[in-house]
């Protein structure tokens, strides 16, 4: 609820922001190609992040098309599925989710939301995108080395990472590790504009406390890449060495044909603790920008504040910190020392008291309500439900006890795609269908949206609802075919197999469906107009939409309240932008009030 | 894992105050009031801040290196420790002497004073490419030495560790030729006061960064 009223002068900052020297293009090259406009690069970020996972999902439809017809497909044998497992899990994880929330998404609403003409180091925000573009290459490139890519899985565990007899050992290992590298060296540049853009180019009265969920999401999950990437970095540095220079630092002593292999006494468990080390953040990575995009898109929809947006701060910073010391719960089965499993189930545990303070908020700002089941509403709802259902599985395997027989079965592969593929795939939905409107100045199809979202809110649910039992019988992941544990393993077991295949062909299509409506409407949507949603945030009160170069006019705004005044009492309409001043707002007629 | 955790809670304990005290007693919901200026201080200037953010994530790395250094001596039973040639304690001696040329440097760019800030500048460079040197004299002796990389983790982390720390400086000395660069363009000791102090104080930075990796290796 807002106080109306009084003296303006009061909000002026004693330090004035200092302007921005935005670099001009001046030729077609550093406009489309080697821009150095945030909003450029945030465009250049993501058709990269959606260009390769629409690839990666591709590989995920090939995995099913095994899994529920086996024996069918005479393309796919079981070198070419474990490639196919272990790129799809990777460019999910690091090239699509990573680099499109903040690195597209981060991108185009830091400068806008927080009030700022561009990112602090625009140079270094443009090396950011190409190190990122020339590491897709690289990880592409192994596609065509012989043996083809790692087939090892996306958490490339040494020994069976280099091993004779694990596909592309040769060449596919070493790009893979070359191209998280370069990476994880873009990450770090881009990372670093972030932190930066948000700590020092907030405009005058953009407080920290007056920052959208959504920035503070990205700004957490940056920092915690940004701490949490350099342990991938030694692992991948390490591999390197074990792989081409013989050192030995996670391979083991090993025989083959009784002959003793050039390694000895390295540790595959090091390797785990710093694969996991990254590999947990990274979740959280993925999840706190999520939850600050979700968090927006509620309470614009619903035209109510957020509730508890204090709370929601306090819970992601601590989210953020909780998350670095969980990732044991990774190795429960690994051969660690047994008393950290206990250690580890109890952060694990705690972990649920922040999530389960967003999602009773979440919940609490839809309670009474105006709620609009515009698209990104959908999607925005079908978020907390996946995301709910993905935690709730999480508690069961968060116990060391219960993990045990469930480990490498597909009910972990059901977890973590409902609490971390499905429910961030959601958000990144509800922010374009959102979003779009300001990026391209046109809506996106209602009706083709509306398809979309029942196809892959519903379906998504067919395919990876069943995987729980599927893991409950004991059916192990990563398997090409089941082989000699078939006997252990139903006959119903296929059918759920098949049904959950046809379920995914389906959800992929209209995926296809999603990228042919963001591509036409680009032409022929409607006219969306600056501000569709009615909404507060400073992106939606720019002179131009799209906004052009620079973000604003030439004043920077001026904030003078947070960004969820929606439907505050008294005033004429249901939502009053973080730029207007208290003394300009519209006052409803004298006893209109609404209700 | 207990040193990056320990590196992670105090910087987490730094952070987590830093954020409290600027969001419990705020009212975001009030229009007008509230704490308006919370700005970062005036002394943290936006490419001061920018380094600070670079050094916590380089620490990172190291922390995490350092952590993957114990655990191996723990979890293998294979550890041989390396003998820590004399040259070492040279390389350290010039390293330190970079490092103040540097600090000089930047205390003649504050004094306005151009020669000075020249003259540093280039000795501390100078070091910094010496003490590399002196690094690979290091490698290249203990290889002769018959000390291999993959003859024994030991080995394999003193490489590691000493190469990663000697990427970093080179690192800066890119930054560092940059810098040199404005200098030879006619750029004032005030225009240039910025870049020195990023210098040095990533310098000086990378020196602690040694003693702590001379420090391991020498007690283990």
């Amino acid at each position: 609820m807002a106080e109306l009223g009084h003296d303006a002068t009061s909000y002026a900052p004693p330090r004035e922001q200092p302007e921005m020297e935005l670099p001009h293009s001046h030729s077609w090259w550093t406009t489309y190609v080697f821009s150095q406009d945030a909003k450029t690069i945030a465009i250049q970020y993501s058709v990269t992040a959606i260009s390769v996972g629409l690839f990666a999902m591709f590989l995920s439809i090939m995995i099913r098309l095994q899994l529920g017809f086996p024996n069918t497909f005479s393309l796919i044998d079981p070198s070419s599925y474990l490639q196919y497992v272990t790129m799809h899990g990777m460019i999910m994880v690091v090239y699509l989710l990573t680099a499109l929330f903040l690195g597209g998404f981060g991108n185009y609403f830091i400068p806008l939301m927080i009030g700022a003409r561009d990112m602090a180091f625009p140079y270094l925000n443009m090396l950011s995108f190409w190190f990122y573009f020339v590491s897709v290459l690289v990880l592409m490139a192994s596609f065509f080395v012989p043996g083809g890519p790692t087939g090892a899985g996306w958490t490339l565990y040494p020994p069976q990472l280099i091993s004779e007899g694990t596909p592309g050992i040769h060449g596919g290992v070493i790009f893979m590790m070359v191209s998280l590298g370069i990476f994880i060296i873009g990450f770090t540049m881009g990372g670093l504009n972030y932190i930066v853009t948000i700590l020092q180019y907030r405009t005058r009265g953009m407080t920290l406390m007056r920052m959208p969920l959504t920035i503070w999401g990205i700004f957490l999950a940056t920092m915690l890449a940004l701490l949490a990437f350099p342990a991938l970095l030694v692992a991948a540095l390490m591999v390197l060495l074990d792989h081409l220079a013989g050192t030995s630092f996670f391979m083991p002593t090993m025989f083959s044909m009784g002959e003793q292999l050039p390694h000895e006494g390295g540790s595959p468990l090091l390797f785990q603790h710093l694969f996991w080390f990254f590999g947990h953040p990274e979740v959280y990575i993925v999840a706190l920008p999520a939850f600050g995009v979700v968090s927006d898109i509620l309470a614009t929809h619903a035209r109510r504040n957020i509730f508890g947006y204090r709370m929601m701060v306090w819970a992601l910073v601590a989210i953020g910190g909780l998350s670095f010391v969980v990732w044991a719960h990774h190795m429960y089965v690994s051969g660690m020392n047994p008393y950290f499993g206990f250690l580890f189930a109890t952060t694990t545990l705690i972990i649920a008291v922040p999530t389960a303070i967003k999602v009773y908020n979440w919940v609490l700002t839809l309670w009474h309500g105006n709620i609009r089941l515009e698209l990104p509403m959908l999607f925005a709802i079908g978020f907390i439900f996946t995301f709910i259902n993905g935690g709730m599985s999480g508690l069961f395997l968060g116990n060391v006890t219960v993990d045990v027989p469930l480990a490498d079965t597909y009910f972990v592969v059901g977890h973590f795609h409902m609490v971390m593929a499905l429910a961030p795939v959601m958000t990144i939905y509800a922010a374009i269908y959102h979003w779009y409107p300001k990026i391209t100045g046109r809506m996106l199809h209602e009706g083709m949206g509306k398809i979309h979202f029942w196809v892959t809110f519903v379906g998504a649910y067919a395919i990876f609802y069943p995987m729980h039992y599927l893991g409950l019988a004991g059916v192990p992941r990563r398997y090409f075919a089941y082989g000699e544990t078939s006997p252990f393993i139903g006959e119903s077991v296929q059918h759920l197999n098949a049904f959950i295949t046809v379920a995914a062909v389906l959800v992929a299509a209209a995926q296809l469906l999603f990228i042919y409506n963001l591509i036409r409407s680009r032409k022929h949507g409607k006219e969306a107009g600056p501000n569709p949603w009615n909404a507060t945030t400073l992106e939606w009160q720019t002179e131009h939409t799209p906004p052009t170069h620079g973000n604003f006019g030439k004043e920077l705004p001026v904030v003078y309240r947070w960004p969820y005044d929606y439907s505050v009492p008294g005033a004429k309409y249901d939502f009053i932008p973080q730029n207007v001043p208290p003394e300009e707002v519209e006052m409803a007629d004298e006893g209109a009030v609404r209700t | 894992m207990t040193i990056t955790l320990v590196f992670l809670a105090a910087l987490l304990a730094f952070f987590l105050g830093w954020i409290l005290s600027r969001t419990v007693n705020v009212e975001p919901w009030v229009a007008d009031g509230g704490t308006l200026n919370d700005r970062l201080p005036e002394i943290l200037t936006t490419p001061r801040v920018a380094l600070a953010i670079f050094l916590a994530v380089a620490s990172s790395l190291f922390a995490l290196s350092i952590s993957a250094y114990h655990m191996r001596m723990e979890f293998g039973h294979d550890w041989l420790a390396l003998p820590s040639p004399v040259l070492l304690w040279v390389n350290t001696a010039i390293l330190v002497l970079g490092s103040l040329a540097l600090q000089w440097s930047w205390n003649a760019a504050r004094r306005d004073d151009a020669v000075g800030l020249r003259r540093w500048l280039y000795v501390g460079g100078g070091l910094t490419g010496a003490f590399v040197v002196g690094q690979i004299l290091v490698w290249r002796d203990l290889n002769a030495g018959g000390y291999y990389m993959t003859a024994n983790p030991a080995n394999a982390f003193f490489y590691f560790l000493t190469s990663l720390h000697a990427l970093h400086l080179l690192g800066g000395l890119v930054a560092w030729m940059r810098v040199v660069k404005r200098e030879r363009d006619g750029a004032s000791p005030e225009a240039m006061c910025s870049g020195v102090e990023l210098c040095t104080i990533y310098w000086h930075y990378l020196l602690v960064i040694w003693f702590i990796l001379f420090a391991l290796l020498l007690t283990t």
